[in-house]
């Protein structure tokens, strides 16, 4: 027994035994009778200090004192990188198994769902690859810059950090996002339905900065941006764009790219479609005419119902969604709610957002919560009070141009069922009785 | 009380001199552009990275492979994926077929009915297929590909001969269907506030689709709801 609890003593931290070398001889006795407790665990502990009752509540709540009140906590640097609570384990990006071959050209989803105020957290940002996620050694990573320059130049990941460095907050939204559901309901899950959009503050040194240490040249009107994955990702953007607001971005919320967001280096093209935000970025060349690459020719168009197809859609249009309550947020009981979402538009700011809860017959202005950025998300929310009956709730944004969010009829009428990108209509989820909440379409 | 006095200017002239002496260096970088990091590009290093195909064949290397020899090539290397003739097997991409089904309810966009240029095909094969060995392939097995995947959608004869001649002359079927100039707005939402519409009413939901997989729970491959 003795041996027993000797070892249990182990386990109390050495700097909880010298804070008790502090304390009289009698509260030390006390400090390191719960120490033990914390180190053997509420059986063994609490059967020998004659406590198990107590420890043994179903409760945890007032008038019980909690276990956690009355033991130590793990140490610092338990998880010298900080990890989610166990009690969070559910927070996961999720993907859909039967919408690609397999998960190296795939897609995940962000829980929109559990997020709160507008930044997703690294772990939780949405992705999308289209040859796996690549392990790149920042030492042996180089970004060249050629083309229509006066001085090809090859930088390191050292020299990038040396430049200026900028912090803006955007999201990076897919176009197909949403895509699922033109011909009709679909997905029973706002993480499903619309969990390919998220937004972090980004760090990196202004796109204009490195084009003006390169020296582009008076023909140059274009830029190819290239990955260092194994899709070697291009996409074409006019020179315009590249030196108004893009950077090339090293680090996500404070820390370095997340290996899934680009690591070490990606663009950052605020507001545009996500797949121009090229990831593992390697390459940049400047030229006079687009290249037409894969990536904006068999895909990221848009094909209308008489056969055309619209290429270089790059603008994500203004698009909001109700993020609580949803199907995986149903209503707990009648009475004061918070109707609560996310706004958000690839033009500038939101400027404004309306709830309807009838199916958008009659609309209410909810109010925007502080920040509200330029091509970032935005939370607004709207009192509610439910009174148990069924509800079809809505939400509308408004952005600072004075574009309208559109219905899926009129975006069907418009662009016909057959365009994949850009479903950026107005979400109706139907509220039953029993608070549940279900993804529908209206006519 | 002289010495407080002479120290804190003493540290105020350092200060002064250091930030004097930082202006003209910001200064520079702002005037040239320049700060003159990093090193120069070499031709060789740029041809290297440089693997970009435009469609006025800018970036088609020498070299060049026939549909016979593509057949051969994408027996091997990308039917397993895309099937023999491009059929595309299980979820994989069709390479082939779809013509006239754009304005369809299950529009086939594939290489021959949707792509707009040929030099894309060559470009996407080179830098990204076989989907298990990217940039593995040689010049002239790209060429032959090309051909072959061209053939396979009646675009070229069994006799053409892919080269940095040739393939930027071939024009695509679906080559005048695209428009470059993004339309968009184009719907005209009002922000009506009040009796906006007659009662709504639902015409589908997700309910009962049994399409949804689990958002709680570990992840796994099911479909639960
Ligand atoms: C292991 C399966 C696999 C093999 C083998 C393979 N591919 Fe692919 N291929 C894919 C996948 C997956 C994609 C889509 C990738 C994406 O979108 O990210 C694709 C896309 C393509 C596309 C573009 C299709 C479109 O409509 O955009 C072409 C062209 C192509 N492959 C040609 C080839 C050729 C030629 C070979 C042989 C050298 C080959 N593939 C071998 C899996 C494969």
């Amino acid at each position: 027994m003795l041996g027993k609890l000797r070892r249990l003593n182990q386990g109390v931290s050495k700097m909880a035994l010298e804070e008790s070398e502090r304390l009289p001889s009698s509260e030390r006795r006390r400090f390191l009778r719960s120490g033990l407790f914390t180190a053997g665990g509420a059986m063994v502990g609490g059967a020998l200090a004659g406590i198990a009752p107590r420890a043994l509540a179903a409760t945890q709540y007032p008038p019980e004192i909690p276990s956690w009140t009355r033991t130590l906590g793990s140490g610092v640097v338990t998880d010298p990188y900080g990890v989610p609570s166990p009690f969070e384990k559910e927070v996961i990006r999720r993907n859909v198994p039967w919408l690609t071959a397999d998960k190296i050209s795939s897609i995940s989803f962000t829980p929109l769902q559990h997020l709160k105020g507008i930044i997703t957290p690294n772990g939780l940002f949405f992705e999308r690859h289209h040859a796996g996620r690549p392990e790149i050694d920042p030492q042996q990573h180089r970004l060249m810059i050629h083309g229509l320059v006066e001085r090809p130049i090859i930088l390191s990941m050292e020299d990038l950090q040396r430049f200026p460095s900028v912090s803006q907050i955007n999201f990076i939204e897919c176009p197909a996002n949403g895509g699922m559901e033109w011909r009709g309901a679909q997905l029973n899950s706002l993480q499903f339905l619309h969990g390919m959009v998220s937004c972090a503050e980004w760090t990196g040194v202004r796109l204009s900065t490195l084009l003006q240490e390169a020296g582009i040249k008076p023909e140059g009107k274009w830029l190819l941006a290239e990955g260092a994955d194994g899709a070697a990702m291009t996409r074409s953007i006019p020179l315009e764009k590249a030196l108004d607001d893009v950077i090339v971005a090293y680090a996500q919320n404070g820390e370095a790219l997340r290996r899934e967001q680009g690591y070490p280096i990606r663009l950052v093209v605020p507001g545009w479609e996500g797949n121009t935000h090229v990831k593992w970025l390697r390459r940049l060349e400047v030229g006079d005419k687009p290249w037409m690459q894969r990536e904006e020719t068999s895909k990221y168009t848009d094909l209308m119902p008489d056969g055309t197809a619209h290429g270089f859609t790059w603008v994500m249009e203004a698009k909001s969604v109700i993020t609580s309550p949803c199907p995986e947020m149903p209503l707990t009981g009648n009475g004061i709610h918070q109707i609560e979402g996310l706004a958000w538009s690839g033009r500038g700011k939101v400027k404004a957002v309306d709830v309807s809860v009838d199916g958008g017959q009659n609309w209410q202005q909810a109010q925007l919560r502080e920040p509200v950025m330029s091509k970032s998300l935005t939370r607004f929310s709207l009192e509610w009070k439910w009174d148990g009956t069924p509800a079809l709730l809505q939400s509308r944004v408004i952005d600072e141009t004075g574009y309208v969010q559109p219905t899926l009829t009129q975006l069907i009428e418009a662009r016909g069922t057959n365009s994949i990108y850009h479903k950026n209509s107005i979400q109706t989820w139907q509220v039953n009785a029993d608070g549940s909440v279900v993804n529908v379409q209206l006519s | 009380m002289f010495s407080f006095h002479k120290t804190p200017r003493l540290i105020a002239s350092t200060c002064c001199g250091v930030l004097l002496a930082s202006i003209p260096l910001v200064g520079a970088a702002e005037q040239t552009g320049r700060y003159g990091y990093g090193e120069p590009a070499t031709d060789e290093q740029i041809a290297a990275w440089d693997i970009d195909i435009r469609p006025d064949g800018m970036g088609l290397p020498e070299g060049s492979g026939t549909v016979d020899e593509g057949m051969a090539i994408f027996e091997t290397q990308c039917s397993s994926c895309h099937g023999s003739f491009g059929e595309g097997m299980g979820r994989y991409p069709k390479l082939a077929g779809g013509e006239g089904s754009l304005t369809e309810d299950r529009p086939e966009k594939t290489v021959g009915s949707f792509w707009p240029y040929a030099s894309t095909l060559w470009d996407y094969i080179h830098r990204a297929m076989p989907f298990f060995a990217p940039q593995s392939l040689t010049d002239d097995q790209v060429y032959a590909l090309t051909a072959y995947v061209l053939n396979l959608n009646y675009i070229v004869d069994g006799d053409f001969v892919a080269n940095k001649e040739t393939l930027p002359k071939v024009v695509m079927p679906n080559h005048d269907n695209f428009t470059w100039d993004d339309p968009r707005p184009v719907v005209n939402n009002d922000r009506c506030m009040k009796d906006c519409k007659e009662e709504a009413t639902v015409s589908d939901s997700a309910a009962g689709k049994n399409l949804t997989p689990s958002t709680t729970g570990p992840l796994d491959e099911g479909i639960t709801q």
